[in-house]
């Protein structure tokens, strides 16, 4: 495994070495608005500045976000979007830039669909799960994926699922809460490739006024039991932000605030409002 | 980080957000600390006899028996438990464990509104804040008990996002839990979500089998030779077989057929395939693309597009078997039961009785069924009005 996670590694390196702030790493809902208008706002997230992406995978209960993506997910389903939507945003992020990390974001069911496995000689529901990934895990890999993360697979259930990952070349990326405990914390970080997801607050995703007050003490807790690099995600929606997080992690990802940005932008200037928006939290443009 | 317990075989497990998951191990430990203190033990026992009213009568249904010409039928009757159906014995359980662990406020989600019914029921009685969400739909639907619930003192959320109803209710209980997890207690209403709850409830609900099961003995000398229940998520439905799981007892679960397997229904064990909903991995009902489909049944409380991870492993391991029932049929089931016995039964019930009411009759008479009344019917008289106008020619 010796190679797993390069892009994420070279991608933090290059960042660390630039001195140019942390990196952004867009959410984009595969499928929303269209399954037709992906490919361009993945390439207008591009030129905007994103230094990663998330290609967030829509799903029908999708119990850890806020109204932003529940909406943007239930309009992309019913738009036709499935994970032929996300593979193929990833395809078109891949295209567009060969080094970027981009990871499939998404939650376990429709994983595991691509599978169809039902196989149920397993002896425990962590290794049920595992096997099924197999299709995506190749599928993910081809398209041109570095990595992998499924909100409702802690690591406590993971390990079967991880060494799948792993066969194709894909990190699992793991998250953290504040809620997280010394001993979660430190299973993590011994399984953690890529990078670490820190949510930056106790809720669900979705744009908030202020970065959380102990977003501080939850980064010192994380960084004394690992080196992997961390990003930050959840509540994350301006430069400001951006500017304030970046002191304590290289990598802020925003999501919600960039799905409200294509939802309330016209119809025809919803590229140009991706790119713009990605500028102003980059800070290559001030608003 | 292997967890030992929590594991039905290949369903059960943990499948939650991160947020979550310190929570679910402290819900572990409090209730294995409870289980083990007799002053637990025996709070609730005492507020399941002076305040629930239990034990629950196990009534012969003569008449029944008779006009089916078979096998006995006894009634093991949660409908005269307080408030009406069994939901109370795990509401009850679980607010006296978010007592000992200090929580303030509880949340809970509701279909039918018998869950949010007992939830506030058992709020009000120990003075807990209490919110309970609600599918929109639902809410239109279930108008009277949500006033009920007003009354109650609990506050009722209408949840608007997806279909509105039960399912959705359960995402925005969940995410409120997410939000609020330091605070709150999830008192989730069926032996579903992720570990530790399918075992909770169970055990929650296991005094209806264990004193079904003495009862039987008592009044008869015997076991039953099958027991039937109605299975949604399937709290009713392990609350009575778990008692009987070693015993040589044939376990029949009755899921929701609704308009026909091929058609819109709630069968998730009959219709559905293996899949990860709600915490747990479990049979659900979903699409090819791993999306989570609608159920429909005309018992809101059985309308719940998964099952509980217990039942799945009992039907691999052909320890128990699913069968299904549809609208119709459960319609007929409640007339019948009204009409022989006196008792006008929950929708949900129905379903059993309408299968108990297929197979009697292949039985001999010294054969016995046992039936988990689940609950009763006052809730849906006015849906089975409606539903028996519109059938009529």
């Amino acid at each position: 495994m010796a190679d797993l996670g390069k892009r994420y590694r070279r991608a933090f390196a290059a960042a660390a070495a630039s001195g140019d702030g942390p990196l952004v790493f867009p959410f984009l809902t595969a499928g929303f608005p269209t399954p037709e208008e992906t490919p361009e706002l993945v390439r207008a997230a591009i030129r905007g500045g994103a230094g990663g992406f998330e290609i967030g995978v829509p799903f029908s209960d999708p119990i850890a976000d806020g109204p932003a993506h529940q909406d943007a997910y239930t309009v992309a389903l019913a738009a036709g979007a499935s994970l032929d939507t996300a593979l193929e945003a990833v395809r078109t992020a891949r295209e567009a830039a060969p080094e970027v990390p981009i990871t499939l974001m998404g939650y376990l069911n429709p994983f595991l669909s691509v599978g169809c496995s039902t196989d149920d000689e397993t002896e425990q529901p962590g290794e049920a799960v595992g096997e099924p990934m197999e299709a995506l895990a190749r599928r993910a890999a081809e398209a041109g994926a570095d990595g992998l993360i499924v909100v409702d697979l802690p690591v406590d259930e993971s390990d079967a699922a991880r060494e799948v990952l792993a066969r194709h070349g894909l990190a699992m990326i793991y998250l953290l809460a504040p809620t997280s405990t010394e001993e979660r914390i430190a299973a993590v970080a011994e399984r953690a490739s890529g990078f670490i997801y820190l949510v930056s607050l106790t809720g669900v995703t979705g744009a908030r006024d202020q970065v959380a007050a102990d977003f501080e003490a939850f980064v010192g807790r994380v960084r004394a039991q690992t080196d992997t690099p961390l990003a930050v995600g959840f509540g994350i929606s301006r430069r400001e932000h951006v500017e304030q997080v970046g002191t304590l992690v290289p990598a802020a990802i925003i999501g919600s605030a960039l799905t409200t940005t294509i939802a309330s932008a016209p119809p025809d200037g919803r590229a140009e409002a991706v790119e713009r928006y990605l500028e102003v939290v980059t800070g290559r443009r001030s608003e | 980080m292997t967890r030992e317990s929590g594991a039905f075989g290949p369903f059960g497990g943990q499948f939650a957000p991160e947020t979550l998951m310190p929570a679910l191990a402290e819900l572990e430990e409090a209730w294995t600390a409870a289980q083990e203190d007799p002053e637990f033990r025996a709070e609730l026992d005492e507020m399941l006899r002076d305040y629930v009213g239990r034990e629950t009568p196990l009534t012969y249904a003569e008449r029944l028996t008779e006009q089916l010409g078979g096998a006995q039928i006894w009634l093991k009757r949660e409908d005269l438990a307080h408030t009406g159906a069994h939901k109370i014995n795990n509401a009850l359980g679980q607010v006296l464990l978010a007592r000992r662990m200090g929580k303030p406020r509880i949340i809970a989600e509701t279909g039918a509104g018998q869950h949010g019914v007992a939830t506030a029921t058992a709020c009000a009685r120990f003075g807990i804040e209490c919110i309970v969400y609600m599918g929109e739909e639902d809410v239109r639907r279930q108008a009277l008990n949500v006033f009920r619930m007003g009354l109650l003192g609990a506050e009722v959320v209408p949840v608007k996002s997806g279909a509105r109803t039960l399912k959705d209710a359960i995402n925005e209980a969940i995410r409120d839990w997410v939000t609020n997890v330091r605070t709150t207690h999830y008192l989730i209403g069926s032996a579903i979500g992720p570990h530790p709850y399918p075992v909770i409830v169970r055990e929650l609900q296991s005094c209806i089998g264990r004193e079904a099961r003495d009862q039987l003995q008592e009044k008869t000398g015997k076991l039953p030779d099958v027991a039937i229940a109605c299975v949604g998520g399937g709290s009713n439905a392990i609350g009575l077989f778990h008692p009987l799981i070693d015993d040589p007892v044939r376990l029949i679960g009755v899921e929701a057929a609704g308009e026909g397997l091929d058609a819109r229904h709630a069968a998730t064990l009959s219709g559905g395939s293996p899949g990860v909903l709600h915490g747990t991995r479990t049979y659900v009902l979903q699409d090819e693309h791993g999306q989570i489909t609608e159920a429909h049944s005309i018992s809101a409380g059985l309308d719940y597009p998964g099952v509980g991870p217990e039942h799945a492993w009992l039907m691999l391991t052909e320890r128990a078997e699913y069968v299904s029932v549809t609208d119709d049929e459960a319609l007929d089931g409640l007339k019948l039961l009204s009409e022989t016995e006196g008792i006008i039964p929950a929708l949900e019930t129905a379903h059993a009785i309408a299968y108990a009411a297929k197979i009697a009759p292949e039985m001999s008479p010294d054969e016995i069924i046992l039936l988990g009344l689940s609950g009763r019917g006052d809730k849906d008289v006015e849906i089975v009005r409606d539903a028996l106008e519109s059938r009529e020619p």
